[in-house]
């Protein structure tokens, strides 16, 4: 299998299905070639094949952008609108979750609004405070929208595709600081369904949730953790919401403990939410309480060790589930 | 002055005839208590909405705002729908999920009706866009008022439409107010049509209450967007005779204003001027005011007559598919 790296995989995604619907669009800053495809090239080549009219660089106008992409969207094209960093989407929060979530519902079915918002965040590159944001529990709290967060090149193709076929607005989230890490190269044409986990390590002593980068870095300590004969069962959500319950229960129900892992602050996060979900419909099955894992409660610093202690670190989350596999019913 | 045929000033007349007393039931019927929503009353602006729709076709879009019920009426959303829609019946253009502020209805190109200020302009411009894309002329109309020329939204949407060339009317109805702070306290430009200036397209200032002006600033904007030449903002002065919204005091208007600006109400004065220059008879006009006067009273019945929606409509259309919870 030929590797690839998320940035190989987006741009694949977005010239494939470019070519397969006319309807599909691409516009953000700077994606287009003239302006070098994008600040780290996902658009590249995209302008070159499809035009510019189809793949339209844009004035830094975040509410101007995701304005244009709703307006499309309302008359049935599939823009793909790029908002660079995630802590850029603040500024166009009121066009996304006032408007591009809620159209469909206020016009009771009458309009719909299936766009994709294409943003890039995460800590770790000392990009501060302003940079390095995971918004993920925000969205995921606006009923009406979808938030997807890959945690490899060929589920970021497959989400994609997915997310541009969707009839409802999906907000896609990609890790800046690991665009450039290589992974298995997708399927051409693939969908990964929103929705679905990945179990990625079958186990039977601690279930780990969580998405993204990190929990990739899990599976490979439930590796590790295997020859000490802890069984680490690895659950890759892939998609933040609707997050695949089934799953989920189904997971702790067979190995009775659970931690919940990710990038964003642990306060009020998707992992207070999926721990919740847990102690609700399987308590009966736990032998301990859920543990959650998330960045500290505090904005991104800039200091490296600073920013690395803001960060959840690989360490807790081997603690906590050597804790858990320790704890007898 | 272009010549303005007597078909097109009867059409005007009657979209105003309908959303002048359309406003009126809807002031009397909250004050009763039949409707029981948060209403923001057009009444006093029926000219710019009643002219630039007349001037507009089926495939032309809107996007409007709260204040805009007279915006989507004239574009043509069916009044019996919206009155269902306003009763919070099942039978409403939302099925009673939008209400006043998120009145919708696509056939009639009402797309979007926001209860954020300055949040129609950014949409439009998507409309518009897509419009280009599919290679038709058609334009949309993004409605707004002169409180929202201070929301940074109104001048991302007034650049990237004059950079994109698209197909767009900015019509600022400037009531002097935005909620209860005369314009001059809030606004630093003495026009919001000055700053089409800095988005190097045109940008007119016209008696918004005036028919023959309305018109002429709509019919050139319309033909210079269909044409692909681009947008143009257009600042209709104009006045709210209710408030801000229902049951404002008005005790933040100077003395006498009010009550001088109702004195100049712009439909008795377009309809004795139809009547004075010969386009139209007494007769004429009572009658056609009669024809909306009746089909303001059906659509309440048919209205009052809807069930509401059920329960279970709350999970509805959040997604195109229900999602399991």
């Amino acid at each position: 299998m030929s590797q690839v790296t998320f940035v190989q995989s987006i741009n694949q995604a977005l010239h494939d299905a470019m070519e397969d619907d006319a309807r599909v669009l691409v516009l953000g800053e700077d994606v287009g070639d003239a302006e070098g495809g994008g600040v780290v090239g996902i658009t590249k080549g995209l302008s070159q094949a499809f035009g510019c009219e189809r793949v339209k660089s844009t004035p830094i106008s975040e509410q101007a952008i995701m304005g244009a992409a709703i307006g499309a969207a309302l008359k049935g094209f599939r823009p793909v609108a790029e908002i660079m960093l995630m802590n850029f989407t603040t500024v166009a929060s009121d066009m996304i979750v006032n408007h591009a979530a809620k159209l469909r519902f206020m016009s009771g079915g009458q309009t719909s609004v299936p766009l994709v918002v294409r943003t890039m965040t995460g800590a770790g590159v000392s990009n501060g405070g302003q940079h390095s944001d995971y918004l993920e529990a925000w969205y995921a709290h606006t009923a009406g929208l979808k938030v997807v967060l890959p945690s490899t090149p060929a589920d970021a193709y497959g989400l994609m595709r997915a997310c541009i076929d969707d009839p409802d607005p999906c907000i896609f989230v990609e890790t800046l600081p690991a665009l450039f890490n290589k992974g298995e190269a997708p399927v051409r044409g693939s969908r990964v369904p929103l929705g679905k986990a990945a179990v990625l390590r079958e186990g039977r002593d601690v279930s780990v949730i969580g998405y993204g980068r990190i929990i990739q870095s899990v599976a490979q300590l439930a590796d590790r953790l295997a020859g000490e004969g802890v069984s680490m069962e690895v659950i890759d959500l892939r998609t933040v919401s609707p997050f695949d319950k089934e799953a989920v229960l189904a997971s702790v129900r067979k190995t009775g403990a659970a931690v919940v892992v990710h990038e964003a602050v642990r306060e009020f996060g998707v992992g207070s939410e999926i721990s919740s979900l847990i102690h609700e419909e399987a308590f009966a099955a736990l032998r301990a309480p859920v543990r959650r894992i998330g960045a500290k409660f505090a904005p991104v610093p800039f200091s490296k060790p600073l920013e690395t202690a803001s960060l959840p670190s690989l360490d807790e989350v081997e603690a906590a589930v050597r804790e858990l596999a320790a704890v007898t019913a | 002055m272009t010549q303005i045929s007597d078909d097109l000033l009867l059409s005007i007349f009657e979209k105003m005839a309908l959303l002048k007393q359309n406003d009126e039931k809807m002031r009397a019927s909250i004050s009763s208590g039949r409707l029981v929503m948060p209403y923001y009353s057009y009444r006093g602006q029926e000219v710019i909405p009643a002219t630039i729709s007349a001037l507009l076709r089926d495939d032309d879009t809107i996007c409007t705002i709260y204040r805009g019920t007279h915006d989507a009426l004239a574009k043509g959303c069916p009044v019996d729908r919206l009155w269902a829609e306003l009763g919070g019946r099942a039978t409403g253009t939302c099925k009673g999920k939008g209400g006043p502020m998120h009145i919708t209805h696509p056939e009639t190109g009402v797309m979007v009706t926001t209860g954020i200020v300055g949040s129609s302009m950014p949409i439009a411009n998507g409309l518009a866009w897509a419009a280009k894309l599919e290679g038709s002329d058609a334009v949309t109309v993004a409605y707004f008022g002169d409180g929202a020329s201070n929301i940074g939204a109104f001048h991302e949407s007034l650049n990237l439409a004059s950079l994109w060339k698209l197909p767009v009317l900015f019509v600022c109805s400037n009531n002097l107010y935005s909620e209860h702070t005369r314009f001059a306290a809030g606004t630093a430009i003495d026009s919001v049509a000055k700053s089409a200036a800095a988005y190097s397209m045109p940008g007119v200032r016209v008696d918004g209450n005036d028919v023959l002006a309305m018109h002429a600033a709509a019919a050139e904007a319309i033909d210079r967007a269909r044409a692909g030449e681009g947008p143009t903002l257009i600042e209709a002065m104009t006045f709210r005779f209710h408030g801000h919204v229902f049951g404002d005091d008005d005790a933040y208007m100077g003395e006498g204003e009010k009550a001088e600006r109702m004195a100049a109400d712009p439909y008795p004065r377009f309809r004795a001027w139809l009547i004075d220059e010969g386009h139209a008879s007494e007769d004429r006009l009572a009658a056609i005011e009669a024809e909306q006067a009746e089909r303001i009273e059906a659509a309440i019945r048919f209205a009052l007559d809807s069930e509401f929606p059920p329960a279970s409509e709350v999970l509805t259309d959040v997604y195109e598919q229900e999602m399991a919870r």
